[in-house]
């Protein structure tokens, strides 16, 4: 056997896309040294629907649905960001009331999306309870979906101008008795994993980032609060009513997985806290009135409206086949989504449609960084720091 | 005392942007409370690192980079690049325009970050980047021809897969559309349009 030969320890092999903690349709070429990561190559694309050029052909309020495919975790989150670009460029006011409901909302997705997270990432390391206790919760929350919207997963909830419909009080009530017994079951699930010697041992030191390079890469959200920076869009640039919230930021110290495990716990417990603030502010007299704008060019009347005004008919015939016009320019919105800062960047050329409309996402940024994340690390921690990036491929692909 | 002279801090800072760096800035401009700053093509390495590292500026977060059609131009793409400032609490809008001949200089050098995001920019639209250490297609097929997010690329594309049972694989063909593909003109005004639309030469004069 020659020297060269000997020497060459490297194998590749392919993980995924189709593999339990590929977290959907991630297809990773890793380059081994024995059990050693030296090079990851991730191909995406494999649930790439083209969601950008579909919207350059629909109207605006087509293209809102579009947007709960993305990240279909939390997908009020994603309408949330394409409202607010689009009410940018019109220069339209979201009503109190409609952006309690908006902030309300946007909040119960940072849920959904961290009960999924944290919970499937336990289970990549090798726990199976905790996806149990996290989805019971889910189900309770897709449920306020439901009954808000009539969808479980594809809300079409928030729109340009407002939300679509007003809450019931029921509705409201049944939120807040969940605002009082989710602490409860979140209990449950830290009980689970925080101090489990298993779940730390797989976690602590695992996929460090330094806050310079977090931000080099293009990471937002927990992915930069892990590495130490206070940033969070609700406080540093906030929109709605996120002004008038009371909340922390948690921050992390060491910029690694158990740090960013820990910070999605904690901002559970300021997301139930925001939401009963929310239901407090609906319930008062302030908090009652429209959901959305009531300009009727954008948004459509009420059905009893219909029936009584003409202008109102024609405005729904008008808005449900031509959609209404946006004034040229461009525009770049963001929300602090649950991954991170989701944002919009809206081409208008006037028309009804939009001309170009760029969707941001954080998972995207995040995934790229795989290579640097992973290299030097041991096989199974591939899993373990792709868990703690919180991909979700509807929004990578787009 | 005269009413001090409110100076746009957007404004300033895109005025200090564009006196640092010369002639790379062609325009300026602050539209819906955004700074957007159009560069020269060859000088947007120079730009990111200024914006990167000058200290009024420390755009240090690298947050899009994407590309805009407009076939219509003479340099038909645009390249959209957003970064955000944590220290200003800002965000910056710079763009530059491009063909499908003449490579845009890579910023991955400045922004690890822009990887992905060129490679994406590079797949939908065939803009070129020069010295990107790994310009591959990223969101496509593997395989895949054309790039589909230009003007001109239909919306149904061109090829479409199928599982075969008989030859037990894959297999691509040409789309075929079971019914035809449905675009409504909507924008054409009650008063008639200033074009011939189909079926409108048959009517008599």
């Amino acid at each position: 056997m020659s020297m060269s030969e000997a020497e060459v320890r490297t194998f590749t092999i392919n993980f995924g896309p189709v593999h339990p903690s590929a977290h959907g349709v991630l297809r990773l070429i890793l380059e081994l040294d024995g059990e050693i990561v030296e090079r990851v190559d991730p191909h995406i694309g494999l649930l790439h629907r083209g969601t950008e050029k579909l919207i350059e052909t629909k109207t605006y309020l087509q293209a809102v649905p579009y947007f709960d495919r993305l990240d279909y975790v939390a997908p009020m989150n994603q309408e949330h960001a394409f409202a607010l670009a689009v009410e940018k460029l019109l220069e339209l006011e979201v009503p109190r009331r409609g952006q309690l409901i908006r902030v309300l909302y946007s909040e119960i997705g940072r849920l959904l999306a961290h009960l999924m997270n944290v919970t499937t990432q336990a289970m990549d390391v090798g726990a199976l309870t905790p996806p149990l206790w996290g989805f019971e919760q889910r189900e309770k929350l897709m449920v306020f979906y439901e009954r808000a919207s009539g969808s479980r997963m594809h809300a079409a909830y928030i729109r340009p101008g407002g939300v679509h419909q007003d809450l019931p009080q029921d509705l409201i009530d049944d939120i807040a008795t969940f605002c009082e017994t989710f602490p409860k079951a979140l209990a449950d699930i830290d009980s689970l994993l925080t101090n489990n010697r298993i779940f730390k041992q797989r976690n602590v030191d695992i996929g460090v980032v330094g806050l310079d390079d977090a931000w080099n890469w293009g990471f937002s959200g927990v992915m930069v609060r892990g590495s130490g920076a206070a940033w969070d869009l609700r406080k540093s640039q906030p929109y709605e009513c996120y002004a008038e919230m009371d909340f922390d930021i948690p921050i992390g110290k060491n910029g690694d997985c158990y740090d960013r495990y820990l910070i999605r716990m904690e901002e559970m417990r300021q997301s139930t806290k925001i939401m009963k603030q929310c239901i407090e502010k609906l319930n008062a007299p302030e908090g009652r009135g429209p959901v959305s704008s009531l300009d009727g060019k954008v948004v459509p009347p009420s059905r009893g409206d219909m029936k009584r005004s003409m202008e109102a008919l024609i405005h729904h015939f008008k808005l449900y086949t031509e959609g209404y016009k946006v004034p040229a320019g461009e525009v770049y919105a963001a929300v602090e989504a649950p991954k991170g800062e989701f944002g919009v960047y809206l081409v208008s050329d006037g028309t009804n449609k939009p001309y170009r409309c760029k969707i941001r996402a954080p998972g995207f940024a995040h995934l790229s960084a795989m290579d640097f994340l992973c290299r030097g690390h041991m096989l199974a921690d591939v899993s373990a720091i792709l868990g703690s990036l919180d991909i979700v491929f509807g929004e990578v692909d787009r | 005392m005269d009413e001090a002279i409110q100076v746009d801090p957007l404004m300033d800072l895109g005025g200090h942007i564009a006196g640092s760096l010369g002639s790379a800035v062609l325009a300026q401009d602050v539209a819906y409370g955004e700074l957007t700053l159009t560069v020269e093509r060859d000088s947007i390495v120079k730009v990111a690192t200024f914006l990167r590292d000058d200290s009024r500026c420390r755009f240090i977060s690298m947050v899009d980079v994407c590309g805009v059609d407009y076939p219509e131009r003479d340099e038909r793409f645009e390249v959209v690049y957003h970064f955000m400032s944590p220290h200003l609490n800002q965000r910056i809008r710079v763009k530059l325009s491009a063909d499908d001949m003449h490579p845009v200089p890579s910023i991955t050098s400045v922004f690890r970050g822009a990887d992905w995001f060129e490679r994406e920019a590079y797949d939908l639209y065939g803009v070129l980047f020069s010295g990107h250490p790994d310009l591959r297609r990223i969101l496509t097929d593997y395989g895949f021809d054309g790039h589909p997010l230009r003007k001109d690329f239909p919306t149904t594309g061109f090829v479409e897969v199928r599982y075969d049972e008989e030859r037990k694989r894959v297999v691509y063909e040409p789309v075929k559309l079971m019914q035809e593909f449905r675009s409504f003109d909507y924008l054409s005004p009650w008063e008639g349009t200033d074009y011939v639309l189909p079926g409108d030469e048959k009517a008599k004069q």
